[in-house]
């Protein structure tokens, strides 16, 4: 049951798009190919599937962590930006630009700087009673200024034909790829790690337990005695560091140097995936390699048939929308009704 | 002459349960007539398909002898049946006068609105102000806000189901005087009760229903209790065996001039709460509701914390500064009144829910859910408190209102406290389960726990505890021993009264206005 | 003088597209429902305003097309929220996600021509006063209309029975159930008309105020304008002086450019951001004034009993 929403969801998406492919004047079927499998037809193809899914299952799967206990982290895309940006000056102006430490030094830059992105909302949502929506969603936007003022400023490369952007890191800042004919590289274990941490953390940890306690029941948490600014803490700055890891491995992976667009919107699609998945640490992999693919396969049709990139974000709303109310088909009718109208029946009788 | 009401052959069955099985009465104009029975006995399914917000599988519904058809809430009102619910339907944070033009079918006009009302409250000698703001208002003037509402449509059948579960016995006297005054204007009453007194000072009438059967009628005032009690719960009455206590020195529980402000303003102050529950005893807290239950039962709890830390005491460690867990590593278990949501997460197994306090018992490991060990620990207790429920897989919203309680409260007696907490132990518990229960939790005292039952059902407090305190407005009384006390004496309290002689004399009018 | 006419004029025109936005969610928020879509709404109705321009329609058909975007795009969050009973928080940033997505789609054949604005209203007599004349007089008719929603919205909520209705459904829809009002009817109502809302906020900022389509050219009013509702705490009044705090903010920041602050323009930039993060803050530690007129049952999804 669990798997047939996301199923579903997914085969309507593709109908609805079939759709609307069709009434844009193109032919369905090939246009559905060139987005959806003519992008995994090469080695390098599955290489750029992967190479999109990792940060987009990292982010999904810190979200998670805070989805499951109602901490609603939507600002995965501005702690992101801030891990590059943090493991960037690390890599762009560490003393020793050889330094085997630099990758390590950039990775706990990365993190910690998404960490300390996330604690803010954080801070205010457990001490102030501050709606950590938007707080989250603010400190994106002032993230992207921030990014935009040091690429276009203090940071900017002055070998680089006033482009805004940074130089390139150096080699030992970057993580080598598999083959240099592809982009994949080794931060994908990274992403694996997590998964598997994840996994252990929300399925069977006392404390994932307790988070989930929260997050389903507030009264029960407090009724039980776990800390309501613990699920706090602990949802947002699991978010802040995966999106800090994921911004420092896309800084020191395919893009090697900061630029005002950083992003292709990983950090919202990541809410999407962390929704696909089902806030499963499994269910998300799976999600995260569907966005990847939608992301290409927008990529693809743009370069290839002239469609617009936008296409994308649209596809993700589609899916999200139809997934959304898939569950209520599969989750509500079956799972819910029937129980409760029992309890119902008792407890009136 | 046609009755006001009949009702014949009704049957109406939920999944799992028959809530009304062949029930047939008649109510004539100008009656008040009981339907007297247990909890779970299928009065309020009754009530809800005369009301027509449920709708019979079979039977027939007469009104002054015409067929009831296409029954709804709107069409009984058409045909000038009104109900008071038991909770009731009145919104918060809006005044009465808004709340009844809600439901009054004239045109929008407040001012004129209120001043019906008023005068209306006025005749029927149950004044309220129609301005004021619904959370301002106690428990029994709510109750005249649905009263007064009902009685602005001039029903000609009104419906009360347990309307005096919420009142002082005061309150309860006024209440039955409305009433009367009601019926003799050839209003016909039916009256939802399973208080054998009650039914028998008011009613002409009595159906009674036992497991959705009707059991018999009878006319109350010429019937005995014991012959009433006999059709309401059948031959065998469950019997409780209470010995008597034997208090431990020391106090368990130590309050010592607790008193704090309430969160937000539909909350009420503690005021200076001094007491003391020793081992071995059932200490018994009796109030109308909503006057500072919830918070001091909070406040013990630890769901939430006082800065002053010796406020509370639990085996003599100052505890009012920890946390809920913090405690219960101090001996303490505690049963809240709300099962869902808070005694339990709906949509976790029974397993999952051991873990909620039985995590110091062995379900949690190096920080990691021993499932295997959580799943013991629940079938553990759904066998020895006779839960019905299909196994420690099945959620918690998936039991009945009854087992979940049951669940809960062997949960709570599993971890072996020094210390029990438990509020409203048996609302909207059946009378076999009622019984088993407060067996349970006595005999857990006798054990040499302390008990603490805060509980708004009179006869519960007088069958088990063996000291009481009441609570009014946020001032605890001090302890009254249950052999040397009497309703009478807690119903005065509850009011806010004490026993002294001048204010008996002089104040037992107005009495209650005050609740 | 000019100056501070400026400012005062700049002040209002930037603060009607979150009084149109924040009003609406206040309806939507009222009956029970937290829509978090607002910027996809208002990109919608932005984009499809500009579209309706550009085709050759008139002004009042134009707003009215974007009124309908954004009336269309909340509908789909209706189905979900109140039909289907998912997660309001996630049918509202889907909502969010795909107005962006379809606003930039639609939006891609627009070019980056800025088209004629709105013009100002000419009132006799009044609008040539000195002073007066260009400080409150010379404004387009949807600021006007703004104001005057914010009279209509006060008065429906607070001195009508279908405003009271809204209100207690917000408070508890069991009860409004049991009463006999059609709950889910009437907060489809609320999200639709906080739709159309959404969508003359954005129709107002790409044919009145830029005039021009820039993709995702709300940057991030939508989210402001709901964190405006519960800096008002819920209340009308609160949200128009909300909304002309923060157009306020922007004007300044705006000046502040134009005049060649010694200060990075970024910065600047995020002062509207940063403002909103801090009035939230100031206002949410304060749970009792939070409290008081919270719609207590938002975002829970409604199921009327069988």
């Amino acid at each position: 049951m669990r798997v047939a929403a996301p199923v579903v969801a997914s085969l309507l998406t593709l109908i609805v798009g079939s759709i609307f492919f069709a009434s844009l004047g193109h032919d369905p079927l090939p246009t559905l190919y060139a987005f959806f499998i003519e992008p995994l037809n090469s080695l390098n193809g599955l290489s750029e599937w992967l190479l999109k899914a990792s940060p987009l299952i990292l982010i999904a799967c810190g979200l998670a962590v805070g989805f499951r206990a109602n901490v609603w982290n939507i600002g995965a895309e501005g702690q992101f930006t801030m891990g590059a940006i943090a493991a960037s000056g690390v890599g762009l102006f560490w003393p020793n630009p050889d330094s085997v430490l630099l990758l390590p030094l950039m990775f706990i830059a990365g993190m910690g700087a998404g960490m300390a992105w996330a604690a803010i909302p954080a801070f205010l949502r457990a001490r102030m009673n501050t709606n950590e929506i938007l707080v989250t969603l603010m400190m994106t936007y002032i993230a992207t200024l921030f990014l935009s003022y040091l690429v276009h400023g203090p940071w900017r490369d002055p070998a680089g034909f006033n482009y805004p952007q940074t130089a390139l890191l150096p080699t030992a800042a970057l993580f080598a790829s598999f083959d240099p004919a592809y982009r994949l590289n080794p931060s994908i274990f990274i992403t694996v790690v997590a998964v598997l941490l994840m996994w252990l953390f929300t399925d069977r940890s006392f404390l994932g337990y307790k988070m989930s306690v929260s997050g389903a029941a507030p009264l029960a948490a407090r009724y039980a005695g776990f800390r309501e600014s613990a699920a706090v803490w602990i949802g947002l700055l699991a978010g802040g560091a995966a999106a800090g890891i994921a911004g420092m491995a896309e800084a020191a992976g395919p893009l090697g140097q900061l630029s005002p667009q950083i992003s292709p919107g990983y950090g919202f699609a990541a809410i999407i995936v962390a929704f696909i998945g089902r806030l499963n640490a499994f269910g998300i992999v799976l999600g995260g390699l569907l966005m990847s693919l939608l992301f290409l396969g927008g990529e693809g049709v743009q370069m290839t048939l002239g469609l617009p990139s936008a296409l994308t974000r649209i596809f993700q709303g589609i899916l999200l929308f139809f997934l959304l109310a898939a569950d209520f088909f599969i989750f509500y009718r079956i799972r819910l009704i029937r129980p409760a109208r029992d309890t119902h029946a008792l407890e009136t009788a | 002459m046609h009755p006001r009401l009949e009702l014949r052959n009704i049957c109406k069955r939920y999944p799992g349960v028959v809530a009304n099985d062949d029930v047939s009465l008649a109510i004539q104009p100008g009656e008040i007539h009981a339907v007297l029975g247990e909890n779970g006995a299928g009065k309020s399914t009754l009530m809800k398909i005369i009301y027509g917000a449920a709708q019979a599988d079979s039977g027939e519904i007469f009104c002054d002898g015409n067929p009831v058809a296409a029954h709804n809430p709107a069409t009984s009102r058409a045909l000038g049946i009104e109900m008071v619910y038991q909770h009731f339907a009145l919104f918060e944070s809006v005044s009465v006068v808004e709340n009844i033009a809600l439901s009054a079918s004239s045109a929008f006009h407040l001012p004129s609105l209120a001043e019906k009302i008023r005068e209306l409250s006025l005749r029927y000698g149950m004044p309220i102000d129609p301005h004021r703001q619904v959370h301002d208002l106690s428990v029994g003037e709510r109750q005249r806000v649905e009263i007064v509402r009902c009685l602005l449509r001039t029903p000609k059948l009104l419906i009360l189901d347990e309307p005096t579960s919420v009142l002082t016995p005061q309150a309860v006297v006024k209440l039955f005087e409305t009433l009367r005054q009601l019926a003799a204007e050839g209003c016909s009453i039916v009256y939802i009760s399973h208080k054998l007194d009650e039914v028998q000072e008011l009613c002409d009438t009595a159906t009674v229903l036992r497991n959705g059967k009707v059991t018999g009628t009878a006319r109350p005032k010429e019937t005995t209790s014991l012959e009433l009690a006999r059709m309401m719960v059948g031959s065998k009455l469950p019997e409780m065996h209470v010995s008597p206590p034997v208090p431990s020195e020391k106090p368990v529980l130590e309050v010592t001039n607790l008193s704090v402000k309430a969160r937000d303003h539909f909350g009420v102050d503690l005021k200076d709460v001094s007491f003391d529950v020793r081992g071995g005893e059932i200490v018994g807290l009796a109030g109308v509701s909503g006057n500072g239950q919830a918070e001091l039962i909070a406040l013990l709890s630890g769901e939430r914390t006082h800065g002053r830390s010796d406020a509370i005491r639990i085996s003599g460690t100052p505890a009012a500064g920890l946390r809920a867990d913090e405690r219960r590593k101090l001996g303490l278990a505690f049963v809240p009144e709300e099962r869902l949501g808070r005694g339990a997460v709906p949509s976790h197994t029974l397993w999952e829910n051991t873990v909620l306090t039985a995590h110091r018992s062995g379900t949690v490991r190096n920080g990691l859910v021993d499932r295997r060990k959580a799943s013991a620990f629940a079938a553990g207790i759904i066998d020895r408190f006779k839960v019905k429920a299909n196994g420690p897989a099945s959620t918690a919203q998936s039991l009945s209102g009854g087992n979940l309680q049951k669940f809960i409260v062997g949960r709570e007696i599993a971890l072996q406290p020094k210390l029990l907490l438990v509020s409203q132990p048996t609302w909207g518990v059946d009378v076999g389960a009622s019984a088993f229960i407060r067996q349970t939790i006595v005999d857990l005292s006798r054990a040499g726990a302390a008990v603490l039952v805060v509980s708004e059902e009179l006869d519960e407090l007088f069958e088990i505890c063996d000291r009481l305190l009441v609570i009014c407005q946020g001032r605890v009384s001090p302890p009254l021993v249950r052999k040397t006390t009497d309703r009478e004496e807690v119903g005065l309290l509850m009011t806010g009264r004490t026993m002294s002689k001048d204010q008996m004399a002089s104040g037992s009018g107005d009495v209650a206005l005050q609740d | 003088m000019d100056l501070f006419i400026a400012i005062f004029t700049g002040t209002i025109i930037a603060a009607t597209p979150l009084i149109f936005a924040a009003l609406g969610e206040l309806v939507v928020e009222k009956s029970g429902v937290l829509n978090l879509g607002i910027e996809g709404m208002m990109l919608m109705g932005a984009a499809l305003a500009f579209w309706a321009v550009t085709a050759g329609y008139s002004m009042p058909a134009a707003i009215l097309a974007g009124a309908l975007a954004g009336a269309a795009a909340s509908l789909l969050f209706g189905v979900l929220a109140l039909t289907f009973l998912t997660n309001q928080y996630a049918a509202g940033l889907a909502l969010a996600i795909f107005g962006s997505g379809v606003s930039a789609f639609l939006g891609r054949g627009f070019g980056s021509e800025p088209i004629e604005a709105l013009h100002g209203v000419d009132f006799p007599v009044l609008s040539g006063l000195p002073l007066i004349g260009p400080l409150l007089f010379r404004f387009d008719p949807m600021v006007y209309l703004a104001l005057a929603m914010f009279v209509a919205i006060s008065w429906f909520l607070y001195r009508t029975k279908a405003g009271l209705v809204l209100r207690t459904i917000g408070e508890s829809p069991q009860t409004s159930h049991a009463i006999g009002y059609p709950v889910i009817r009437i907060r489809y109502m609320a999200v639709l008309f906080g739709g159309a809302m959404a969508g003359l906020a954005g129709a107002y900022l790409s044919v009145a105020y830029t005039p021009l389509w820039v993709e995702n050219m709300t940057a991030g009013k939508g989210w402001i304008a709901l964190a405006l509702v519960v800096f008002a705490t819920w209340r009308p009044l609160r949200i128009l002086l909300g909304a002309w705090l923060f157009g306020g903010m922007t004007i300044l920041q705006l000046q502040g450019q134009a005049l060649g602050l010694e200060v990075p323009s970024e910065l600047l930039s995020a002062l509207p951001y940063l403002a909103t993060i801090i009035v939230l803050v100031l206002i949410s530690r304060n749970r009792q004034m939070l409290a008081l007129h919270f719609p207590a049952s938002l975002a829970k999804p409604f199921r009327p009993a069988s």
